[in-house]
């Protein structure tokens, strides 16, 4: 994958491993460099009419960590990362990326700032080939204009072949190649998943959102979708948030855990604070009953 | 004349550098390897696994998928006079353990993380082993092993060592002969430790030479490597027969990308078991169902012209004309598109072997145009024993001896082999080789059979398993438990059967249903069923399965030998037969004695004559529970043929 390396900007960041992370990917972060803040959320609050979908919340993300956003149905996660990617404008709050402080987020310049993300119900274009829709991804690289592209003239051609050979690299890095060509539609929910991980990561993104990455997957899925957030998360270093319903998962995989109910923040740290916070235990994890 | 595997190299390096090696598919493109790349990748692996330390007669164990870069370091290997062992790219960690400390091995070539985790999981118990090099980088950027390398390392050293040293490559191999040791294959003992077959330049490349000449091929031959390099067929056609005749070799992209890449290679020459085969023909008619209406029509049709056609014509045997022109447009509407699907439209041999093959299964693909043949050999006889001529295929023979093989029957039935290709012994363990080889150099296949009246081999079973029927009316029968089963396996219907009959006085056999096609068939016909051990029970099904059983008898009393092995009794077993059991040998053998000791109250009743007998039995489910099955079971008679004596 060396070729891969200019996906990240983060490259070679990752201190070079004790003798304890040898067999496997389970203690992420034990010696794992995390940096400094790079997402910064303060104080947001969104409503929709009378109802708050979020109450006041306030978390940051640190460079190349995995931080997971965890809650109940409807607790708010899905609107939290609508609003960091700009889908959603919230009444209050700010948030900051890299230093700079915005009120609301512009979706288009969020992913030209390098925020990239995929969605809990596949925003795919299902009739078009995996290797198509992850060249979507690359839009935002394309220089040339419309009309050199229509006829593959001379640097349109050049480009076309760059950027598909950067998505051959995802497709390898996901494991994707026997179904290179097939159309999105046709394939199982768990590839589709990672089609549309790949298309986030064609984006060469420094953060990105996974909204239910898990979702729906069975247990062989979950564990193949885990290597390759992992994988994205050491090999690019690219900072990962993701909300998931899997405790196993997230208490797995995360450096550090939000946790949100009815809009509100109800817990931040790493899975051993939150697993033993009382309040998450009671609202999320639940009572002994 | 003979010759090693790193003067083959340099020699098609020198004579035709330019021309494609091998090939591998890389982010979708296939990459071509020139001879004289080839040349250059051995040169740096064998210059930087010397300054490694690795020695001459040394072993160095080679564990992945088919890729360039395992091959190239197989070759550096013998390059310096040490020896190669390729191993199952999914054994699990504690069987590699055996292999590495038997030849006491300190070099690793490792395909990726999967592999290097293995490695590093029985380091502790394998502490000789210090040099690990892994071809795939992925994942394993924080492992901070000790002698951990990348290959690409190992290549920038050896690049280093063989600008100083430019005749090193050329003096080394000068050094080695052909008796020489070129490989060692460990073969999977069903009891107690596998043992270390080892071969010589010579042994190895002479039969590849005599399977090359047999079937003249030629150095424009394609072939797809997607077989485990661990294993000796393998080996001999992408390895030695590669070397040997210069063809190219093409490395799949992935494990599942094999059947996009064969189509896309379009390979000349083709190996797979009988398995492959069979999911093969099973996909394209599944696929068939799901066509309209004309295209199954025309399918149908002309795959009965095909059928009544096709091996006729293959044999090169006459063929009306009204025949040959149907089959003509049949070539052209169907058998052809149809081959250029299962990308075997430019096959000019291929082969099964390893196991029994169907006698349907093994004329469909003749039927449609694909020169399949059967061969016999094993790890021991570097696999060429026997082979099928082109006009002469058959679905219960495996040819005849090819050039260089002399053939004996012994007097238990089993065959007996001489040929240079046999083994030079296994791995320090002299009273195993003494078993096989005897001193006047017969080998000892353990296999029983026959050579036919037209001089082709006819393979009955394992000669520890042929029995003799007692008593009754077919008293000093030979019984071939697994022939029974075979022939009973062949039937889309039957998935497992467990036959008995030695030293009794009739053969009586337990049987699985394979429950999709039975359910299927089921289905088609509003039977209603429960789940497995319902649709066992059906009258129905036994008198579907009746029917398969007697077909065999009728094909069995025409058999000169094994007309006293027809079936008088069977059940349908109330489970499927399972691994997990231990009903089955992990490669889904059956175990024929621990069910004969688990299921003894189902061989009384056979025996007995009873007609109906209650079992109950435990079973684990897959995520470690138990519980239990319980079934009265149904017992029929079969009926059988009066022996037909061969009509001579």
């Amino acid at each position: 994958m060396s070729s891969t390396s200019g996906a990240g900007p983060s490259q070679g960041v990752r201190t070079p491993a004790g003798g304890s992370e040898l067999h496997g990917v389970k203690s992420v972060g034990a010696n794992k460099h995390i940096g400094d803040v790079i997402l910064d959320v303060k104080n947001i609050s969104l409503g929709f009419g009378g109802v708050k979908a979020l109450t006041d919340i306030s978390f940051d993300v640190r460079e190349h960590e995995v931080r997971a956003i965890i809650g109940p149905n409807g607790a708010g996660k899905s609107s939290m990362l609508n609003c960091i990617n700009g889908v959603y404008t919230p009444q209050q709050g700010s948030i900051s990326f890299r230093g700079k402080t915005f009120s609301h987020m512009d979706s288009h310049a969020v992913a030209v700032m390098g925020i990239a993300r995929t969605f809990q119900n596949l925003a795919l274009f299902k009739g078009m080939s995996v290797i198509d829709n992850i060249m979507t991804g690359r839009n935002l690289r394309i220089k040339s204009n419309l009309f050199l592209q229509a006829l593959r003239i001379g640097p349109a051609q050049r480009e076309e072949e760059q950027h598909r050979e950067f998505v051959e690299h995802i497709i390898d890095f996901l494991e994707i190649q026997a179904h290179r060509k097939t159309p999105v539609g046709q394939l199982p929910y768990g590839l589709q998943k990672r089609v549309d991980l790949g298309r986030a990561l064609a984006m060469e993104p420094q953060v990105l959102l996974l909204d239910e990455p898990m979702a729906g997957m069975n247990v062989e899925e979950k564990q193949d979708m885990c290597r390759f957030v992992l994988d994205v998360n050491q090999e690019f270093g690219t900072t990962v948030v993701l909300i998931e319903h899997d405790m196993g998962v997230v208490m797995d995989i995360s450096d550090r855990v939000v946790v949100l109910d009815y809009g509100m923040k109800i817990g931040d740290g790493t899975p051993d604070e939150v697993r033993n916070n009382e309040e998450v235990i009671s609202a999320y994890l639940g009572t002994g009953h | 004349m003979q010759t090693t595997f790193p003067r083959l190299l340099l020699n098609h390096a020198a004579q035709r550098p330019t021309e494609t090696a091998m090939r591998e598919k890389e982010y979708g493109i296939w990459q071509a390897l020139s001879w004289a790349d080839l040349a250059v990748l051995v040169e740096q692996l064998a210059c930087g696994l010397h300054q490694a330390g690795l020695r001459r007669d040394e072993h160095m164990i080679v564990i992945g998928a088919n890729r360039p870069r395992l091959y190239a370091t197989m070759l550096a290997v013998q390059s310096l006079g040490a020896v190669p062992i390729p191993l199952y790219q999914d054994a699990a960690a504690p069987e590699c353990v055996f292999p590495i400390n038997n030849a006491d091995v300190r070099f690793a070539f490792a395909e990726d993380q999967e592999q290097v985790d293995k490695l590093l999981e029985i380091r502790e118990q394998c502490p000789q082993l210090s040099n690990i090099y892994f071809d795939d980088p992925r994942g394993l950027r924080n492992y901070d092993e000790p002698g951990l390398m990348a290959v690409d390392d190992l290549l920038a050293a050896g690049k280093a060592f063989a600008a100083q040293h430019q005749e090193f490559l050329q003096s080394e191999v000068s050094r080695i002969k052909p008796d020489d040791v070129a490989a060692m294959f460990f073969t999977s003992g069903t009891t107690g430790n596998p043992k270390g077959v080892v071969h010589t330049h010579n042994s190895l490349l002479n039969r590849a030479k005599a399977g090359a000449d047999f079937d003249k091929l030629t150095h424009s031959e394609e072939v797809l490597a997607y077989l485990p390099p661990a294993w000796i067929g393998q080996n001999i056609f992408s390895y030695a027969q590669w070397l040997a005749c210069g063809y190219v070799v093409n490395c799949p992209e992935s494990a599942a990308t094999v059947t996009i890449d064969l189509k896309e290679v379009g390979p000349t020459y083709y190996f797979a078991p009988p398995r492959v085969f069979e999911g093969l023909l099973t996909s394209v008619m599944i696929r068939m169902e799901d066509a309209g209406t004309l295209k199954r029509n025309m399918f149908q049709f002309f795959m009965s012209v095909a059928k009544r056609v096709g091996p006729t014509l293959m044999d090169g045997k006459p063929v009306a004309l009204a025949d040959r022109v149907l089959y003509a447009l049949g070539n052209f509407m169907v058998y052809g598109p149809l081959r250029n699907n299962l990308g075997m439209s430019r096959v000019r041999v291929a082969y099964t072997a390893g196991e029994a093959i169907g006698p349907d299964l093994f004329s469909f693909y003749r039927s449609i145009g694909i020169n399949l043949k059967q061969l016999y050999g094993s790890t021991e006889t570097a696999v060429f024993v026997c082979l099928q001529p082109d006009n002469e295929a058959r679905a219960d023979t495996v040819g005849v001896p090819c050039s260089g093989v002399e053939i004996k029957v012994a007097d238990n039935g089993e065959i007996l082999v001489k040929s240079p290709g046999l083994l030079k012994g296994y791995f320090k363990n002299p009273e195993a080789t003494a078993e096989v080889l005897t001193p006047d150099g017969w080998y000892h296949t353990s296999d029983a059979g026959f050579l036919d009246a037209h001089g082709h081999l006819k393979i009955i079973d394992r000669v520890k398993d042929v029995g003799r029927i007692k008593g009754g009316a077919n008293d000093g029968a030979m019984f071939a438990p697994k022939y029974v089963e075979n022939k009973l396996k062949f039937f889309p219907h039957i998935k497992e059967v467990v036959a008995y009959g030695d030293g009794r006085e009739k053969v009586c056999v337990m049987i699985n249903i394979d429950v999709d096609a039975v359910g299927n068939w089921a289905e088609r016909r509003n039977l209603p069923y429960a789940g497995y051990t319902d649709l066992a029970q059906k009258p129905e099904v036994y008198q579907l399965i009746k029917e398969c059983v007697e077909k065999v008898n009728a094909d069995l009393s025409v058999d000169t030998l094994l007309a006293g092995s027809q079936v008088s009794r069977f059940l349908v077993l109330h489970k499927e037969l399972d691994a997990d059991d231990g009903e089955l040998t992990r490669t889904n053998k059956v175990r024929r004695g621990f069910i004969a000791e688990k299921y003894d109250v189902l061989v009384d009743a056979l025996y007995g004559g009873k007609t109906s007998q209650f079992i109950e039995t435990q079973v684990k489910f897959e995520d470690g529970r138990t519980g239990s099955i319980s079934a009265t079971l149904k017992i029929e008679d079969a009926k059988t043929f009066t022996p037909v004596k061969a009509a001579a």
